[in-house]
């Protein structure tokens, strides 16, 4: 199908796409577009105006901070792809991206867009919630920065404001002794997760000390299996019975909604099945 | 209802060029209704099937996610003007003697991505192509073939280096 029909503007300045934004009730942000229009050519979203940031000035950029790396925007899954300082610094999300789409949405796709979206079944937004990443904001009361944990508000529902536009992303670089998880079941590689999981666990010899994991494609948005994590500590990373233990915790975290791949029993017993195998691979 | 239009100016393989169009009109309909380019095939248009596939500065993209509106300055690369210039020759070729076409509807796109990936990764294994060719299946029989004529590639282009 086609988008219906709708004015569009391609914005010079912050300012000027924040104004924009104000000018209608039914204005949205365009990045990367993938998302965004196949739900227009869909009309299942059929907004008045489209605010195409494309042109804004420092949004491109993945940088290196005191505490982290700093990801604009516009960067995209194909940029972070190939990016080291992603795998060196926010190796979680350089773990994460091979499983984002297909080669072509991932060339035009982007981390602001893909986070501002939130999808229950997309990988980001249980990676930053796993990592407490820092999501930075401007709107039309300036800038403000907030962590994951309180940006995530349920389906497709976040703490962006009509008027807002997410500028960038921070990630805090590993501490020692973390390491990180990512599974993902998937019909089709590079489709929205069946079920998958996104974690960071703090291990000395080879017994785990802390967890915090988060699920997607389980529930309206990444869900934090805090029974699960507390289960876990003290936990040996190769002893699979006991690991198998632990990961029972998950029947008290998750009551998984079902979808079109799969009911809620499935998706539970693959939530195990994928965190005991993301863990046996650490040990 | 009135559409609302505007403005664009690109280079589609290699020509630049001027339009003014309907903000809406996403990039394949720009190059089958506005430039009689019909080599970019419309399947599903939400992304999914990839046939679509081709090149914007320099990026293999899904034509149906791209607005016209959105490529002011960009430079656009079909599967017109990659067959134009010769650089699909050995593809071409391969996908002909391996009978590697199926029902053809995806044949466009999949030889755009298939050329980007000998482009990139010239050491591609089988599982490789798979993965990458992930994006472009669409539904008839098993890309098998498709698999054979691209890995043949790799293999012709590594015996040449």
């Amino acid at each position: 199908m086609k988008a219906a029909s709708f004015q569009y503007e391609r914005p010079q300045s912050l300012l000027q796409a924040i104004s924009l934004l104000a000018s209608t009730d039914d204005a949205r942000v365009l990045a990367g577009g993938q998302s965004l229009l196949p739900a227009m050519n869909m009309r299942l979203a059929s907004p008045d105006l489209l605010v195409d940031i494309q042109d804004l000035p420092g949004l491109k950029a993945i940088e290196e901070t005191s505490d982290g790396i700093r990801l604009g925007a516009l960067v995209t899954h194909g940029e972070i792809h190939a990016s080291t300082l992603v795998k060196n610094k926010a190796p979680l999300l350089a773990m994460a991206v091979p499983y984002v789409a297909h080669v072509g949405i991932r060339n035009r796709g982007t981390i602001g867009g893909s986070i501002s979206l939130a999808d229950p079944a997309a990988e980001y937004p249980a990676v930053a919630v796993a990592t407490n990443a820092v999501i930075e904001i401007h709107g039309q009361n300036g800038l403000r920065r907030i962590s994951s944990a309180g940006f995530f508000k349920g389906l497709y529902a976040t703490d962006l404001q009509p008027t807002d536009i997410l500028t960038a992303v921070e990630f805090f670089k590993p501490k020692p002794n973390e390491r990180f998880i990512f599974e993902e079941f998937a019909r089709r590689k590079g489709d929205y997760a069946t079920v998958g999981l996104a974690g960071s666990v703090t291990v000395t010899s080879n017994v785990i000390q802390s967890a915090q994991i988060a699920f997607f494609a389980v529930g309206t948005q990444p869900v934090l299996v805090t029974h699960t994590c507390e289960a876990l500590k003290g936990c040996e990373l190769s002893s699979k019975e006991g690991l198998q233990k632990a990961v029972q915790a998950l029947e008290d975290d998750l009551d998984p909604m079902p979808d079109l791949q799969a009911n809620r029993y499935t998706k539970l017993h693959l939530a195990k099945t994928l965190l005991v195998r993301a863990l046996l691979k650490e040990g | 209802m009135q559409d609302n239009r505007c403005s664009v100016s690109l280079t589609v393989n290699g020509q630049q060029l001027s339009r003014d169009i309907p903000s809406r009109m996403h990039l394949v309909d720009f190059l089958r209704e506005e430039l009689g380019l019909t080599g970019s095939h419309l399947g599903c248009e939400h992304g999914v099937c990839g046939a679509c596939s081709l090149f914007v500065n320099g990026k293999l993209v899904r034509g149906c996610l791209v607005l016209a509106a959105q490529l002011q300055g960009a430079e656009v690369k079909t599967i017109e003007g990659l067959s134009d210039s010769g650089e699909l020759d050995s593809l071409q070729r391969a996908f002909l003697k391996h009978n590697a076409l199926q029902c053809g509807f995806c044949t466009p796109g999949m030889i755009a991505t298939a050329y980007d990936l000998v482009k990139n990764n010239p050491k591609a294994s089988r599982e490789d192509i798979r993965d990458y060719i992930s994006g472009n299946y669409c539904r008839c029989t098993g890309y098998q073939a498709i698999v054979d004529a691209i890995e043949s590639v790799i293999i012709e282009q590594g015996v040449q280096q």
